[in-house]
Order: C-alpha cells, then sequence, then structure tokens
C-alpha cells in the first residue's frame, strides 16, 4: 500500500517537474514550481526528513514561489510579461542532456555509496557533547557551523544584490510599492486573523528545533510570512533603509555567529568550535539571532527595493 | 470501530474533493469554479480531517487536525474572495 503511495508521489513529482520546465507560460511554471515544492516536501515526509521537509515547504515551495510571483507582477507591470518564443527541440537539447547527466551521476552516486548506519557512530558519539538534542539542529549550529554561517551571509548578500536594483532617488523611500486595502475588507481582516496563530507557529518551530524537528530557518521564515501578511494586508508600514533598528536586525545572527565562533577560538577549541561547556547556551544565543535575521531578510527579500509611491 | 469510521469519513472526504475537482474542471466562469474549489474541497478537507483523527493518539493531536483545517478555511476563503474581487473588476473592465 505504502509502496503504490510512494510511485504515485514520484510519478507526481516527475510529472510536475516536466510541467515546469517545458514551457506553457512562466505563471503557469511559477504555479507548478510550488506545487512541485510541496510535492517535495511530502516526499521528505516519507524519507522520514521532517527538518527538510518544514525547509522545503517553507522555503522551498512557499517564500521561492512569493518571490516568483512577486517578480512575475512587477514584470507586468512594466510591461515585460512578454513570454519568450518556444525554443525548438534543438535549443532545448543542451539542457535536457546536462539535466540527464546531472540525474545519472546522482543516481550512480547514490547505488555506488554505502548505506550508511543510522544513527552513524560519528554522529551517536558526538550528539551529548552538542549541547543540544535534535542531531539536526547539532549539525547545523555546532558541527557544521561554517555552512550554516556562510548560508547567513549569503542571504544578506542576496539581499544587498535586490536593493542595488533601486534608483538613487528612491533609497530613502519605503521598501516596496504601497498597497491598496479596503478598510475592514476581506484582506484587512485575515491580516488581523492570522498572525497571532503565525507568531505562536514560528517561535515554536524555534523551540522545538532543540529536540524535534524544527529550527531557524523553518521558523525565520513562517516569521517573515506572517510580516508579509500584516504588511499585504496594509497594516505594517515596510520601514526604510535607512532605519537602523532593521539593519542590526539583518546583521544580528551573522555577527552573533561570528562573535561565538571567535570565542570558541579564544577558549582554545578552534574557531567555530562551540566548546562543550557553553555549547548549549551558545547555540541558543545564536539561533535566536539567526532567528530574527532570517525572518527580517526574507521579509525585506520578497518586499524588494525602495519604490517610487511611498512619498508622504 | 475506530478505523470504520476512518474509512468512513476520509471517503466522504475523497467524494468531496472529486466533487471539486469535476466542478474546477467543468463549470463555466471563475465564479463558479472558485465556489466549487472552496467549498467542495474545504469540506472534504474537514472530512479527511474528521477521519484521520479517528487515528489521533492524543486529543493534542485532533486539535492540531483542527486547527490546520481551520487555517485552511480561514485561508481558502480570503484567497477566494481576493481573486473573485480581481476577477470581477477584469470583467467590469476597471
Amino acid at each position: 500500500m505504502t509502496l503504490v503511495l510512494d510511485l504515485t508521489l514520484c510519478a507526481l513529482i516527475l510529472a510536475v517537474a516536466l510541467a515546469t520546465v517545458l514551457g506553457g507560460g512562466v505563471f503557469r511554471a511559477i504555479v507548478f514550481f510550488i506545487v512541485y515544492g510541496l510535492l517535495l516536501s511530502v516526499a521528505w515526509v516519507r524519507l522520514d526528513a521532517v527538518d527538510v521537509a518544514l525547509a522545503e515547504a517553507a522555503i522551498g515551495a512557499g517564500l521561492t514561489g512569493v518571490l516568483f510571483l512577486s517578480a512575475f507582477g512587477k514584470l507586468s507591470r512594466i510591461g515585460a510579461e512578454a513570454e519568450p518564443p518556444a525554443a525548438g527541440i534543438r535549443a532545448l537539447l543542451p539542457a535536457a542532456l546536462a539535466c540527464a547527466g546531472l540525474t545519472g551521476a546522482l543516481a550512480w552516486a547514490w547505488f555506488a555509496l554505502p548505506v550508511p548506519e543510522r544513527p552513524a557512530p560519528d554522529l551517536a558519539t558526538a550528539l551529548p557533547r552538542a549541547g543540544i538534542e535534535n542531531p539536526v539542529t547539532a549539525v547545523l549550529l555546532n558541527f557544521r557551523a561554517w555552512d550554516t554561517l556562510l548560508e547567513s551571509i549569503v542571504l544578506l548578500a542576496a539581499l544587498i544584490g535586490v536593493w542595488m536594483l533601486a534608483r538613487d532617488e528612491d533609497w530613502h523611500d519605503r521598501f516596496g510599492l504601497p498597497q491598496h486595502v479596503r478598510p475592514g475588507g476581506v484582506m484587512a481582516n485575515f491580516g488581523r486573523l492570522l498572525p497571532p496563530v503565525g507568531v505562536l507557529v514560528g517561535v515554536y518551530l524555534v523551540y522545538v528545533g532543540a529536540d524535534r524537528p524544527g529550527g531557524a530557518f523553518q521558523g525565520g521564515t513562517v516569521l517573515a510570512a506572517v510580516g508579509l501578511v500584516a504588511a499585504l494586508a496594509g497594516l505594517l508600514r515596510p520601514p526604510r533603509v535607512t532605519q537602523i533598528v532593521w539593519r542590526m536586525g539583518l546583521v544580528a545572527g551573522p555577527l552573533v555567529f561570528l562573535i561565538a565562533g571567535i570565542v570558541g577560538a579564544i577558549l582554545g577549541a578552534g574557531f567555530l568550535t562551540l566548546p562543550e561547556p557553553i555549547a548549549g547556551s551558545a547555540i541558543f544565543v545564536i539561533e535566536i539571532a539567526l532567528v530574527a535575521s532570517i525572518a527580517v531578510t526574507l521579509a525585506f527579500l520578497v518586499i524588494g527595493p525602495p519604490e517610487q509611491g511611498h512619498r508622504e | 470501530m475506530n478505523d470504520l469510521a476512518t474509512y468512513a469519513f476520509t471517503s466522504i472526504g475523497l467524494f468531496f474533493f472529486v466533487a471539486g475537482s469535476v466542478g474546477f474542471l467543468r463549470f463555466p466562469d471563475v465564479f463558479s469554479r472558485l465556489h466549487a474549489l472552496t467549498k467542495a474541497d474545504n469540506l472534504g478537507l474537514g472530512f479527511i480531517a474528521l477521519g484521520i483523527a479517528f487515528q489521533a493518539e492524543s486529543w493534542r493531536l485532533v486539535a492540531l487536525l483542527f486547527l490546520i483545517w481551520g487555517l485552511m478555511l480561514l485561508a481558502a476563503g480570503t484567497m477566494s474572495q481576493l481573486i473573485a474581487r480581481d476577477a470581477l473588476r477584469e470583467r467590469d473592465g476597471r
């Protein structure tokens, strides 16, 4: 029975992936991409990787989908939404071959690598010294802290890239376009009803990440989405680039992470290696700062650079 | 007994999902398609949540299932209103 479910899921993922790339218009591709992300997160749940499933649903499907949709909206506003001419089979062939090659290489690696023991013996011996119960969070924030630090910096770099698209004369305006919402209308009420539940879910995801699936990226994305809903409903006015509090929010995560890494080096454990006695509290502090930065960065990424129309 | 209830309620839920999908494919305009999707599918989701609730190990899970259903109702209701308003504006050429 579960085999039927898994096979159906795989077939659906492949079909939706093909529908995403094989034309039919930009908007349709975006919609299929979002569906693809949701199906993929179901697949991760079937593989018992709930952490990855949460991240895929929140970031891969939800936030990236919204980013694509807002980019599409921007394209239609400036009249550049014209579809590219349908590429012939000759133009698609190199991309198809490259993708098939990559898939083949991954499949080969999958069958060539030995089946890992569960739980991995190295992780099992190291976990008691990590200062945290959830092995995924332990790997992300302690054993492989480098990767997570660089990820948080990449997010910041992406935001700076988006901000570079702002015009000089708009720089001091609020982010994004002003939202027109009917007072007391459906959207305004939605913006009031959803955030309390959303904040609760976001904070819970961060909190529960200590010993069960969840964590800074998943919780931060939910909190960013809450802020976006409130902004779309016209209840929160987007801030300005020049507001120092928000800038501090943006750098808090990477900064605290770096400081913790340097403290580790000073205490003799090595850069970005958390010494066992302080590992638990260090991870807690890093995680709080990371959540703030991830939430603010992702929300600003979606709202976009400062634009005309916010002059008061 | 619990399994029987699960089968019964999820079957009803699936029936509503099928009905909603058929309506979505067959109905002539945006408004009736929205009606099929939001009403039938959310009723279907409610029945499926009810069916799964009989398999839940604790009341906490039951509460979570219905919280999810409530959030879906809220989101679907809001989105259908927004899409309908946009379609209305487009139809009236404003």
